[in-house]
């Protein structure tokens, strides 16, 4: 590291791209992308939720969205299980569901809520619970959280629009003139 | 979430390659600790303005959540802000940081003094981050727009580099 370059601003750009491994909305080479570093247990991703829902909506098969895991587990105790019941139920095909109920059930989200939520969208909650408990998905979401850390993820939520992190507040129609923008 | 700021201004923080001052800081009300006393391995300084902001919030829970990381490479974190350490000991035990935060209390902000990271103006520390290696000199150093939490990514890149260093000696 040369030390004129000591003082410049950590890089801010998604360091693991858009692939395979991430559970996304949309045509993964839809010419904008939007992904989320969340936090199940934060609040403000919890305000993010819906407004991304209708971007999404407003964009349809322009936009790719993906979503990442970024507990803050000791000041959600309940995040870093909500992150782990989400990647169990991707591995029964339903991650969305999941990520879904569990943004509208932010207020709940201890392990009994978790089997229950997984069961209300039709998933294995004893094969999942059971996941949760041994860790299975523990390493998957150590991976996002690093991820996020390399790229420049300082809090929940951080979006990145096609790569670079979006830092103003995501209301519905910054972020809509943003990935409308950067998609064109 | 933070605003980004144009505005980074490098005041007069200590560049990579000078030798870290040595201090000796209160940590809880009845034990100090020295930075000497962690020569051998890298040690990340993180000054920041005061407990309890929000933004001071984010990036010391992120730190304690990366805390795992920052041992891959055998470093250790201090906090440091010029509050005492009563007021360290309640943020500490309310956020759940398992991290040592260090009071500059007394001669007030004399470490920020130090390391030129010492806000005048309100007498407190810059948002500032060093990343000292384990032969106690300064590899890298990074002064955020005091309303920005600078995140991780500068730490972990500034360590993994003298992880490189120090294997290809």
């Amino acid at each position: 590291m040369k030390p004129e370059t000591s003082i410049a601003i950590p890089k801010a750009n998604l360091t693991l791209p858009l692939a395979g491994r991430d559970h996304i909305q949309g045509p993964i080479d839809a010419p904008v992308s939007l992904v989320e570093y969340g936090d199940y247990q934060c609040q403000y991703c919890g305000a993010a939720y819906p407004i991304i829902k209708a971007v999404q909506k407003e964009l349809g098969k322009k936009l790719c969205f993906a979503f990442r895991n970024f507990p803050l587990s000791n000041m959600h105790p309940y995040a870093e299980h909500a992150a782990e019941a989400a990647e169990g139920a991707a591995a029964q095909g339903r991650f969305w569901e999941m990520h879904d109920i569990l943004f509208d059930n932010q207020e709940s989200l201890d392990d009994e809520s978790l089997a229950e939520l997984a069961a209300t969208v039709g998933l294995d909650a004893p094969r999942l619970m059971s996941e949760v408990l041994a860790g299975a998905h523990r390493e998957r979401v150590r991976e996002d959280f690093r991820s996020g850390v390399r790229g420049g993820v300082n809090g929940t939520p951080t979006l990145f629009i096609n790569g670079v992190r979006f830092d103003a507040v995501p209301t519905a129609e910054a972020l809509l003139e943003a990935l409308t923008e950067r998609g064109s | 979430m933070n605003k980004p700021d144009s505005k980074t201004h490098h005041g007069t923080a200590l560049p990579a390659g000078t030798p870290a001052p040595d201090f000796s800081l209160h940590s809880t009300p009845d034990q100090s600790v020295k930075l000497s006393e962690f020569r051998g391995q890298p040690v990340v300084l993180a000054f920041y303005p005061a407990d309890w902001s929000p933004v001071c919030g984010d990036q010391m829970a992120l730190y304690n959540e990366m805390l795992s990381e920052f041992q891959e490479y055998g470093a250790e974190l201090l906090g440091i802000s010029v509050d005492g350490a009563w007021c360290h000991a309640a943020f500490a035990r309310d956020r759940k940081l398992h991290f040592p935060l260090l009071s500059d209390f007394e001669p007030k902000a004399e470490v920020a003094k130090l390391y030129g990271v010492h806000r005048q103006s309100e007498g407190v520390c810059e948002r500032a981050l060093f990343v000292i290696d384990a032969e106690g000199i300064i590899r890298w150093s990074y002064v955020s727009p005091v309303g920005v939490n600078p995140g991780a990514a500068g730490i972990l890149a500034a360590l993994e580099d003298l992880q490189n260093k120090s294997e290809s000696k």
